[in-house]
């Protein structure tokens, strides 16, 4: 089946699944698990560098910018300011101007601040970051994201790390109808049908960390995704049947025996 | 870490009291953490140091500094 790229600051990528970093045993899970997923973009946070322990490896000796396309994200920013400077080292390291933009309004859901989330993406957007903001799964909110010069709205799904899937799959929809930028859910999805099914709402694509990094076995749980978000997509483009109260034959009404 | 002199140089760099032994170079301050240049970017008092400058960006008494790589995230 013949798809449109999906395109990201003008950058086309076959993979719609976007994969985070964080929670693994170690680098080597790390690698591959984002091999075994598919995912071409990546997603890092930004920490200050171990002044104590100096010998200690380094992600990126481990998730080449060569091959991947880094995603440095403003997780653990409470404020517009702080999440600027945080975008602004990012980008010194030399992976390029996309970041995905998180400001978060509260410790227990880790839902944004969508106030501070808005005057930072106006801030970056200017300096010229390519923003991908996560968001409440708010219509109103994700136009005005756009309207900033977002690349990409990231609406969550359910809260960080829950694995409670897509709570909310009419907001979703709108959110979709109206965007003119890419829509990748970020956040919320537990497991490969939540994947699947945040794909066949339209979604252009899905953002996952712990979905995978906390799996029993995140290898395989990686690969789960890639086939979900791919199956998902295609289920999309297919164009699923209508919902309908009654049945509908399958097999013909006519010459049964008598 | 340096000892610390009559003419040490008190920086904060990454959110702890540090010394230096005299004035140095950000480049300096990088190699001595033993960290590659592509891996890292230093804020100098909450200001992003371009990494074309660090040769030039000498650290003083009193600078806040800030050196950061990337860790696994979401």
């Amino acid at each position: 089946m013949e798809d449109t790229p999906f395109e990201l600051g003008g950058k086309p990528f076959r993979s719609r699944l976007i994969v985070g970093t964080g929670k693994y045993k170690d680098f080597a899970e790390t690698k591959n698990a984002i091999e075994m997923s598919g995912a071409e973009i990546v997603t890092v946070a930004v920490r200050r560098v171990n002044i104590t322990d100096r010998n200690k490896e380094n992600l990126l000796d481990f998730v080449d910018p060569r091959r991947y396309q880094i995603l440095p994200n403003t997780a653990g920013c409470y404020t517009a300011d702080e999440a600027i400077r945080t975008c602004r080292l990012a980008r010194e390291v030399g992976v390029g101007e996309m970041v995905k933009l998180e400001v978060i309004g509260d410790q227990a859901t880790l839902f944004p601040d969508v106030a501070a989330t808005i005057e930072a993406a106006k801030v970056l957007v200017k300096e010229g970051f390519k923003v991908m903001p996560y968001i409440t799964d708010d219509p109103v909110t994700c136009l005005k994201l756009q309207e900033i010069g977002c690349i990409a709205v990231m609406p969550l799904a359910a809260p960080i790390g829950s694995g409670l899937g897509i709570r909310n799959p009419f907001n979703l929809a709108i959110i979709i109808e109206q965007a003119k930028v890419p829509v990748i859910v970020d956040a919320g999805v537990g497991t490969a049908s939540d994947a699947a099914e945040a794909m066949e709402l339209g979604c252009d694509g899905v953002l996952m960390n712990t979905a995978i990094a906390g799996a029993k076995d995140p290898i395989a749980m990686a690969r789960a995704m890639n086939l979900a978000v791919e199956a998902g997509r295609i289920a999309y483009l297919a164009g699923r049947i209508e919902r309908r109260l009654y049945a509908s034959a399958s097999s013909p009404l006519t010459g049964l025996i008598g | 870490m340096a000892e610390k002199t009559l003419k040490s140089i008190a920086i904060t760099l990454n959110g702890e009291p540090h010394a230096l032994e005299r004035e140095i170079s950000v480049m300096q301050l990088v190699e001595s953490l033993k960290v590659k240049l592509s891996r890292v970017a230093v804020e100098l008092n909450r200001e992003v140091v371009p990494k074309a400058n660090y040769e030039d960006t000498i650290i003083r008494a009193g600078d806040v500094i800030e050196v950061i790589n990337f860790v696994g995230g979401g």
